[in-house]
C-alpha cells in the first residue's frame, strides 16, 4: 500500500505520457485522475496508520549502491512529516489534476500536460518519503526537471522557455549545495542515512574540519549546505528570482509547483533535518535571518504587483519566509502545520486565479479586471476565503499556523533571552502581516470589487467554470476554513505526540510553552496588523483618496518595489551578464580558441611550418654557405666530442640561438 | 731532428689555411681545389711525420694512396669545372647558386 502511492503517479504518468496518442484526451485525464485519486485514497490511511495510530513503516526494496562504506537501497520511510507532506501533495495534487481537466481542455496536448503533473508529483513523492539523502537528490532533482517541463509546457512561447530555464539554472544554484551538503554528510558520518546521522549527531557536536588552520563546525557547515539547497528550492531572499517568473506555466501548474510541492520541499529538508539543525546555533540564526527577510521583502513586493498570479506568487514567497524561519527558532512542528495549512489555501488562491484568468479571456493583468464579482460570486467568495485564510483572519486556516508563529517569535522579545534575530524575526514578520493583508485585499478588491476596467465583450462573455474545475475549488475553500482548526491539536497542540521522533527541537531551544502565556495585547499584534491592512486596502480602493498618494516620492516607490527592488536588473547586470561574458570572452575565445588551441594543434602546426621554412631558407644555395656549416659543424661536434660539454646544455643553447 | 709539435703543428697549420682558403674564397673556384689539394698535403705530410715517428710503415702506405686519391680527385674536379665553364661560362663561386633549399 505504502509504496502503491508512489508508483501509481508514476504509472500514470508512463502511461499517460507514451500512449497519450492512443488514449485520447478523455482516456488519459481518466487514467491519470484515477491514478492521483487512488494514490491520495493510500495516502489518507497511510496518515491514518502513520500519524494517527503512530505506526512508523520503514520499506526497504532494493540495493542501489554498495561502494565500501557507502551503502546506499532504495527504501522508504514512513514517519508523521512523510505522511503529512504524501497528504498535502497528493491531496493538492489530484484536485488540480481535476481542475486542468476543464483548465486545459483545449489545450491539444493534455496528454502530456497530466504526464508531466504525475511525474511530478511522483518525484515529490519519492522526495519525502526516502531516508536517505542520495534519493531524496533523486527526488529533488526529478522536482526541478518536472518544473521545468510544467513551467516549459507551452514550448512555443518565448517567456515560457526563459522563465523554466531560469527556474532551472537557479535551482540548480541551490541544488549544487544540497549536493555538497550530501558530500560533507558522507564525508563527517560515512552514511547518507538519515536514521544513522539523526542518531550520530549529537556525538558531533564538538567535530570541527580544519581548513587550513580556520576551525569550522562540521553540523553548522552541513546545515548551510542544506539551506542553500533550500534557499534555491523555496525560494528564499538571494534565489528567490525564478518563483515569479515560474508563474508563465499554466495556472494549476503555478498552484501544484508553487502552493503545495516544490516550494516545500526546501522547507521540508529543513524540518527533515531538525535533529542536525538544532545543533548549530549559526544555521538557525541564518534561517531566521533569511526567513524574515525573505517574508518581509517578497511581502512588500506584493503589494505593487499588477499581476494576478505574481501577486500570489509573491505571497508564497513571503508565506515561505514564514516557514523558514520558523524553523530558525526550532518550531518545526508549526512550519510543517503552516506548510500544510499553506498549501491549501494559496493552492485555492492559485485556482481562483486560474478561473478569474479562465473566465477572462487569458487576461492576467489586474488592473484590466474589476466588479467580477457580479459575475463569478463563486469564484469570489472561495477567493475571499483564501484571502482571509491568507491573512490569518480568525478561525480561518491561516489563523492557527501563521498567527501562532508570530506568537512564538514574540516570545523573543523578552529582554532575558537575549535573541536580537528572534526579535528581528518577530518585527519583520508582524510587518509582512500587513503586507500580505493588504495585498491579499488590494487583489480582491482590484480584481472583483472594484469597476470593471476592460472591454465589455470580455465582461458579457466571463462566466462561472463548470463543476469540474469548480469541485477542487470548494473543497480547497472547505480545506482553508478547516484544516487549521481540525489539525491544530493534532499537529502543534501542546503535548502533542504525533511527531514523535521525526522533529527533534533541543529543549533549550524550546520557547513552546510560553507563547501561550504571552501577554495579550503582543497576542493581539498580528491581528491588528492585518485588520490595519485590510482596512487600508479598502479605504484607498473604495475612495478617491489614492488621487492624492500620486506624489513623486510614493511614484518612485511604487516603481522600485514594482520592478522587484532590482533583483532581477542587478543580477542581469553584476552575474548573469559577466558569466555570459566570462563565459564567452575568457573561457571560449581566450581559453578554449585561445591559448589552448595555440599551445595546442593550431599553434603547434604553425610552428612547424615556420621553423621548417627557418632551416630550409638556410640552404641558400652559396657554396661557401655550405662550407660554413661543414666546417661549424665539424668545430661543433669536435668541441663537443673532445671537451664533453653535456648534450642537452649544448642543444638547448643552439635552440635557443636559432 | 724533427720534434714532434713542430711537424704537427705545421701540418695544422697548413691544413687551416688550406681551410681558410676555402672558406674565405668567394670568387674563383680553382682557388677552391687549390686549397683542397693543400689540405691533402697537409694530411699527408702529417701521416708521413707519424709514421716516421712510431716507426710503422702504415703511415706512408696510406699517404701514396691519398696521393693517389688526390690525383684522381683533381682529375675529376678539373673535368667538372671544364664542363662547368662550358655551359656557364664563368666561374665564380659566388654566381653558383642555382641549387636553393
Amino acid at each position: 500500500m505504502y509504496l502503491l502511492i508512489l508508483w501509481l503517479p508514476l504509472l500514470g504518468s508512463i502511461l499517460t505520457g507514451f500512449l497519450g496518442r492512443f488514449l485520447g484526451h478523455k482516456g488519459s485525464s481518466i487514467i491519470s485522475i484515477i491514478c492521483v485519486f487512488l494514490s491520495t485514497l493510500l495516502s489518507i490511511l497511510a496518515f491514518y496508520e502513520v500519524g494517527l495510530l503512530g505506526i512508523n513503516h520503514y520499506i526497504t526494496v532494493s540495493p542501489w549502491i554498495e561502494v565500501g562504506l557507502l551503502k546506499i537501497s532504495w527504501s522508504f520511510l514512513f514517519d508523521s512529516i512523510t505522511v503529512t507532506m504524501l497528504v498535502v501533495i497528493t491531496l493538492i495534487s489530484s484536485l488540480v489534476h481535476l481542475y486542468s481537466l476543464e483548465y486545459m481542455q483545449n489545450d491539444p496536448h493534455l496528454p502530456r500536460f497530466m504526464a508531466f503533473l504525475e511525474i511530478f508529483t511522483f518525484f515529490m513523492l519519492v522526495l519525502v518519503t526516502s531516508d536517505n539523502l542520495v534519493q531524496m537528490f533523486v527526488g529533488w532533482e526529478g522536482v526541478g526537471l518536472a518544473s521545468y517541463l510544467l513551467i516549459n509546457f507551452w514550448f512555443t512561447r518565448l517567456a515560457a522557455n526563459q522563465s523554466a530555464i531560469k527556474a532551472l539554472v537557479v535551482n540548480r544554484i541551490g541544488d549544487f549545495g544540497l549536493s555538497l551538503g550530501i558530500l560533507t554528510t558522507f564525508y563527517i558520518f560515512q552514511s547518507v542515512d538519515y536514521l544513522t546521522i539523526f542518531s550520530l549527531i549529537p556525538l558531533y557536536t564538538e567535530y570541527y574540519l580544519n581548513f587550513g588552520g580556520f576551525y569550522v563546525s562540521g553540523l553548522t557547515l552541513i546545515g548551510i549546505f542544506l539551506f542553500i539547497g533550500a534557499v534555491g528550492k523555496s525560494a528564499q531572499l538571494g534565489l528567490h528570482t525564478w518563483l515569479p517568473d515560474a508563474m508563465e506555466g499554466p495556472t494549476p501548474v503555478s498552484a501544484l509547483i508553487h502552493a503545495a510541492t516544490m516550494v516545500t520541499a526546501g522547507v521540508f529538508l529543513l524540518i527533515r533535518f531538525s535533529p542536525l539543525i538544532e545543533f548549530s546555533s549559526t544555521v538557525l540564526n541564518i534561517l531566521i535571518v533569511f526567513g524574515s527577510l525573505t517574508a518581509f521583502f517578497a511581502g512588500m513586493t506584493g503589494v505593487f504587483q499588477n499581476d494576478l498570479k505574481r501577486v500570489i506568487a509573491y505571497s508564497t514567497c513571503s508565506q515561505l519566509g514564514y516557514m523558514v524561519f520558523s524553523c530558525g527558532i526550532s518550531c518545526y512542528n508549526i512550519s510543517m502545520f503552516h506548510l500544510a495549512n499553506h498549501a491549501f489555501f494559496k493552492a485555492l488562491l492559485f485556482l481562483s486565479a486560474g478561473s478569474v484568468i479562465h473566465a477572462l479571456a487569458n487576461e492576467q493583468d489586474m488592473r484590466r479586471m474589476g466588479s467580477l464579482v457580479k459575475f463569478l460570486p463563486l469564484t469570489y467568495s472561495l477567493m475571499l476565503i483564501g484571502s482571509l485564510a491568507l491573512v490569518g483572519f480568525p478561525f480561518l486556516t491561516g489563523f492557527y499556523s501563521k498567527d501562532f508563529i508570530l506568537e512564538v517569535t514574540q516570545i523573543t522579545l523578552n529582554n532575558n533571552l537575549q535573541n536580537i534575530q528572534g526579535a528581528f524575526a518577530c518585527w519583520l514578520g508582524n510587518l509582512s502581516v500587513f503586507f500580505t493583508a493588504f495585498y491579499s485585499f488590494r487583489l480582491i478588491y482590484l480584481t472583483f470589487i472594484n469597476s470593471v476596467n476592460t472591454t465589455k465583450k470580455i465582461v458579457l462573455t466571463s462566466h462561472e467554470p463548470s463543476l469540474l474545475m469548480l469541485v477542487p475549488l470548494i473543497i480547497l475553500g472547505l480545506g482553508s476554513i478547516f484544516i487549521g482548526y481540525l489539525g491544530k491539536d493534532l499537529f502543534i497542540g501542546l503535548g502533542t505526540d504525533f511527531w514523535k521522533s521525526a522533529i527533534f527541537i533541543l529543549p533549550s531551544n524550546s520557547y513552546f510553552i510560553e507563547a501561550e502565556w504571552l501577554s495579550v495585547n503582543l497576542k493581539w499584534l498580528p491581528f491588528l496588523l492585518s485588520s490595519l491592512g485590510i482596512l487600508l486596502a479598502s479605504f484607498i480602493n473604495t475612495t478617491k483618496i489614492h488621487v492624492y498618494l500620486y506624489n513623486t516620492f510614493y511614484r518612485n516607490m511604487c516603481f522600485l518595489v514594482n520592478k522587484k527592488w532590482y533583483w532581477d536588473i542587478l543580477y542581469n547586470r553584476f552575474f548573469v551578464y559577466p558569466l555570459l561574458n566570462f563565459g564567452y570572452l575568457v573561457s571560449f575565445k581566450n581559453l578554449d580558441r585561445g591559448f589552448i588551441e595555440l599551445s595546442g594543434p593550431y599553434g603547434l602546426s604553425r610552428v612547424v611550418t615556420t621553423w621548417s621554412q627557418l632551416f630550409s631558407n638556410i640552404q641558400t644555395g652559396q657554396l661557401s654557405h655550405y662550407l660554413f656549416f661543414i666546417v661549424l659543424g665539424v668545430c661543433l661536434f669536435l668541441i663537443t666530442i673532445f671537451n664533453q660539454i653535456e648534450l642537452i646544455i649544448f642543444y638547448s643553447v643552439l635552440i635557443f640561438f636559432i | 731532428m724533427l720534434t714532434f709539435v713542430n711537424n704537427t703543428s705545421t701540418s695544422i697549420l697548413l691544413f687551416l689555411i688550406s681551410v681558410l682558403g676555402i672558406f674565405l674564397n668567394q670568387k674563383n673556384i680553382l682557388v677552391m681545389l687549390m686549397s683542397l689539394e693543400m689540405m691533402f698535403l697537409s694530411i699527408s705530410f702529417n701521416l708521413i711525420f707519424a709514421s716516421i715517428y712510431l716507426d710503422d710503415i702504415t703511415g706512408q702506405i696510406f699517404s701514396l694512396l691519398i696521393l693517389t686519391v688526390a690525383a684522381a680527385e683533381s682529375s675529376i674536379g678539373l673535368a667538372i669545372l671544364v664542363i662547368y665553364y662550358r655551359i656557364r661560362n664563368v666561374i665564380t663561386v659566388e654566381l653558383m647558386h642555382l641549387m636553393k633549399g
